[in-house]
């Protein structure tokens, strides 16, 4: 069986030397080093190491991923609040990246192992199932993901819900964490690739007003390593001609307006409100929070949830060490953090970027270290 | 998280709310709420969650189900893209449960 790398050549080896030689000559005719591009989306970043892409990228050429995993973005308070809602009682759903995101001294697996009722779920609909299934208990859905996970969470409250169900949103809004990532002064972020399914719901009209006001261009892209590939050929063009524009390099699956359908029933059940994002700031509106006429599905509203009960250990010397914050950020990449690969790994994670499968610490374990196979060659 | 799963539509519940789709081989019930078009069976539709999020131009089938095809086919044993895949396509309602 082929590497993924070279089963990448032989898919279509014309279309990715040509895109790799036009990639090359954009750098180079930018004349700086390096010139740093940022996408925002796990499954980008399993996509780049998965097919080896890093190797097809020019030296001067810093392809970052940012805050683009929304599990690890999830702030340490958002896991406390779960953690006591399994401690008072209630059966807690979520998706399973979920399980083992540490909260101050406990995640969502340890309330489990202390015997509180802990469900991994794929959708929101097999949550409301269990509280259908079980009217004696109190069923909190643990809400993570992006806009594009949000909207199902909204559709399922629209549809109707049994009294004993309800939502513990710790749902975030990508547009406004690219605001702060490109405002920080020193990840100098000269272009973004935005998330190919997230704008499947929000369209690429919503980048517009953020490449005028930020003079930094965004360019939309798929999944395939060659969408990737040509989606960075086109940002690097976009840099080196200084036009902040967005360009579309996925129309298989995202228009200008994105799905209105979707986006009416998002709007319907969320408000864009500031929250904290793991490591990385304080993001005005970058949670998305149930609206007050959903205040009876809220677990915020519903219960008096003591945080205080399941937090505030022993300082945690390994956590003051972890740079996920700094590696979200564009600071930092996963192999300069000095716990990775070695107190920090998949079945013990120090760092939430090593708990999720879109985490990038997780990625770069995965797919061996520090996947570009220059490197490794 | 966020890379769905494309799936072939096989037929519409009577109120039109959910659809039995095909991915790969395994039959899952999607929601159809948030579908930007009405589906009908023969289409193919993105799941994300268990819900249909866009239904797939069919001049677009082809080149959308490539990828899949292959994250699935030589995925070894801890494979992050399958594992979001196989996730997403367990997201889906088992039929004798719908």
């Amino acid at each position: 069986m082929p590497s993924p790398a070279e089963e990448l050549k032989f898919r279509d080896p014309d279309k990715a030397r040509a895109l790799t030689e036009a990639l090359e000559r954009e750098v180079e005719a930018i004349g700086r080093s390096p010139v740093a591009v940022m996408h925002v989306c796990g499954s980008h970043e399993q996509a780049i190491a998965r097919f080896g892409l890093r190797a097809s990228f020019p030296r001067k050429l810093d392809v970052i991923m940012g805050p683009g995993c929304p599990v690890c973005v999830t702030d340490t308070p958002e896991v406390d609040e779960a953690v006591a809602l399994a401690a008072q009682g209630a059966r807690v759903c979520t998706y399973g990246d979920m399980l083992r995101l540490p909260g101050t001294s406990k995640s969502l697996a340890d309330a489990q192992a202390d015997g509180g009722k802990v469900e991994v779920v794929y959708s929101v609909s097999q949550a409301v199932d269990l509280a259908r299934q079980r009217p004696a208990e109190q069923v909190v859905f643990f809400a993570s993901g992006f806009e594009t996970t949000a909207v199902a969470t909204a559709a399922t409250l629209l549809a109707g819900v049994p009294e004993n169900f309800s939502v513990l949103s710790s749902h975030k809004y990508v547009p406004a964490a690219m605001d702060v990532v490109s405002e920080m002064k020193e990840t100098n972020i000269e272009g973004f690739i935005a998330a190919g399914h997230a704008a499947t719901i929000t369209g690429w009209g919503i980048f517009e007003p953020f490449a005028r006001r930020t003079g930094t261009p965004v360019v939309v892209a798929g999944f395939e390593p060659l969408d990737v590939l040509a989606a960075v050929v086109e940002l690097v063009r976009l840099i080196r001609l200084k036009r902040p524009e967005v360009m579309n390099c996925y129309p298989r699956c995202v228009t200008k307006e994105g799905n209105r359908a979707a986006l009416a029933k998002l709007w319907q059940v969320f408000d864009v409100v500031g929250g904290n994002w793991r490591g990385i700031a304080r993001v005005p509106r970058g949670n998305l929070e149930l609206k007050p006429e959903w205040d009876r599905v809220n677990a915020r509203h519903r219960f008096r949830i003591d945080t205080a009960a399941v937090g505030g250990a022993e300082k945690n010397l390994l956590a003051d060490q972890c740079i996920c914050g700094s590696i979200m950020s564009g600071l930092a990449k996963p192999d300069q953090c000095k716990l990775f690969g070695k107190e920090c790994r998949p079945e013990s994670p120090v760092g939430a970027c090593m708990v999720s499968s879109e985490g990038a610490c997780k990625i770069w374990h995965v797919y061996g270290g520090h996947p570009d196979l220059k490197e490794v060659a | 998280m966020c890379l769905g799963v494309p799936g072939k539509v096989l037929s519409l519940s009577s109120d039109g709310l959910s659809a039995l789709v095909d991915f790969f081989g395994v039959k899952r019930e999607l929601r159809l709420d948030i579908v930007d078009e009405p589906v009908k069976p023969g289409d193919y539709v993105l799941n994300h969650v268990g819900f249909a999020i866009r239904r797939i131009p069919p001049s677009e089938v082809e080149e959308t189900l490539a990828l899949f095809d292959q994250i699935l086919k030589e995925a070894g044993s801890e494979d992050l893209m399958a594992e979001d895949v196989r996730g997403e396509i367990a997201s889906g309602k088992e039929r004798d449960r719908a």
